[in-house]
């Protein structure tokens, strides 16, 4: 392999990193670590595939038009959602289409009162928080 | 010559159009109103509704529609100011003023769309509110783009 592809790649492989990483969403993680940790004490890490499981699963306990995350996000996260309620566009929420996603905690908050509420029919504790945030940072 | 008499022509039309149908909807200009009551469908304009409807439903965010969209006290109270200031029966012109007409003198209306002006307006069978990207009546923004910025045409 050339030096030259090789410069290229390692360039490539940078971008990603950069564009991906936020230090703002890695402090949440971290706090939000802490909290599932004095939840539960053998907590050791988060987990994307739990995270996913919370996003795609089927609830009951929250409003009927809105079963599951997928009703407003939709089933593909890099794809733009619609609010199931008012019908208004929401921008995607994975990561690598919309790096701005889970880097302000009260925004992040907000909507994890709401939306759990609106779908669960509760809060969302800690270890959910980091799960999903986990799983959309990978998508 | 054609310029002038264009520009003449302007002015008529300027100054009879708004007497003949006046249907202006000032914006919402003000940025805590947009951000916090354009997150879930677009900032409706205060104009829409008499002051003390806004009042109502500014006192009841913890069931908004079926929704929790408490705010802190300090931010309801500057989207209060905000929306009595410019309510249509505070501002009496305008689109303001054709919906105050069907509001009852002590009626406290919670939706835009049950005004009798809307349902007039928008008497579309049913199939056109069951489509997909339409989903409410109050999702104006996808029939109207340039809805937020007061123009319905
Ligand atoms: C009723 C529709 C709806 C449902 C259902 C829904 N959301 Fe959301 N969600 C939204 C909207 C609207 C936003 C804000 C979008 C924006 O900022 O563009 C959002 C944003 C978020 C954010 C903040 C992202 C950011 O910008 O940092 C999180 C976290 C979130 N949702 C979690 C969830 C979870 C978890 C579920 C399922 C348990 C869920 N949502 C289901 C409508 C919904
Ligand atoms: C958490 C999401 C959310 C937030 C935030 C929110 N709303 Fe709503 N709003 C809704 C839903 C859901 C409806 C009902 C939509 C429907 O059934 O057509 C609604 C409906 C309305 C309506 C009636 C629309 C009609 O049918 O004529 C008004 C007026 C309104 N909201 C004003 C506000 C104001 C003012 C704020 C800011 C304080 C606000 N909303 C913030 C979710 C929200
Ligand atoms: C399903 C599509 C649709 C939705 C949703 C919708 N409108 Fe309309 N609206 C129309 C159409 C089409 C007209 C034109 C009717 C005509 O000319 O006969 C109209 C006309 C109007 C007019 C009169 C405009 C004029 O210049 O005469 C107003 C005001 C208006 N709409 C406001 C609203 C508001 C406010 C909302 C949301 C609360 C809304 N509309 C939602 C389709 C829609």
């Amino acid at each position: 392999m050339s030096s030259r592809s090789l410069l290229a790649i390692a360039l490539a492989i940078s971008a990603i990193l950069a564009f991906a990483a936020d230090p703002r969403r890695d402090a949440m993680l971290s706090e939000y670590a802490v909290e599932a940790r004095r939840l539960d004490a053998g907590f050791t890490s988060f987990s994307a595939q739990r995270g996913e499981t919370l996003f795609r699963a089927s609830w009951n306990g929250g409003d009927a038009r809105t079963a599951s995350c997928t009703a407003c996000h939709t089933a593909d996260p890099r794809q733009a959602g619609r609010n199931a309620k008012t019908g208004r566009p929401i921008e995607p929420v994975a990561v690598s289409v919309s790096p701005r996603r889970f880097t302000d905690k009260a925004e992040v908050e907000k909507h994890f009162l709401r939306d759990c509420k609106s779908v669960l029919g509760r809060e969302c504790n800690a270890l959910e928080k980091g799960d999903y945030i986990t799983f959309m940072a990978g998508q | 010559m054609t310029t002038p008499r264009l520009a003449i022509l302007g002015v008529v039309l300027m100054t009879a159009f708004p007497a003949i149908a006046d249907d202006r909807v000032p914006p919402v200009t003000d940025p805590v109103v947009i951000k916090e009551c354009g997150s879930c469908h677009m900032p409706f304009q205060p104009v829409f509704l008499p002051a003390r409807s806004w009042r109502a439903l500014l006192h009841g965010l913890g069931d908004h529609f079926g929704e929790d969209a408490t705010l802190p006290p300090e931010t309801v109270d500057i989207i209060r100011a905000y929306m009595t200031a410019n309510a249509g029966d505070v501002i009496g012109q305008g689109a303001g003023r054709k919906f105050m007409r069907w509001v009852a003198p002590n009626g406290t209306p919670k939706r835009i769309t049950e005004n009798p002006v809307f349902l007039k307006e928008h008497n579309f069978p049913e199939s056109v509110w069951k489509d997909p990207k339409v989903v409410t009546k109050s999702n104006c923004l996808a029939c109207h783009p340039a809805a937020t910025n007061g123009r319905f045409e």
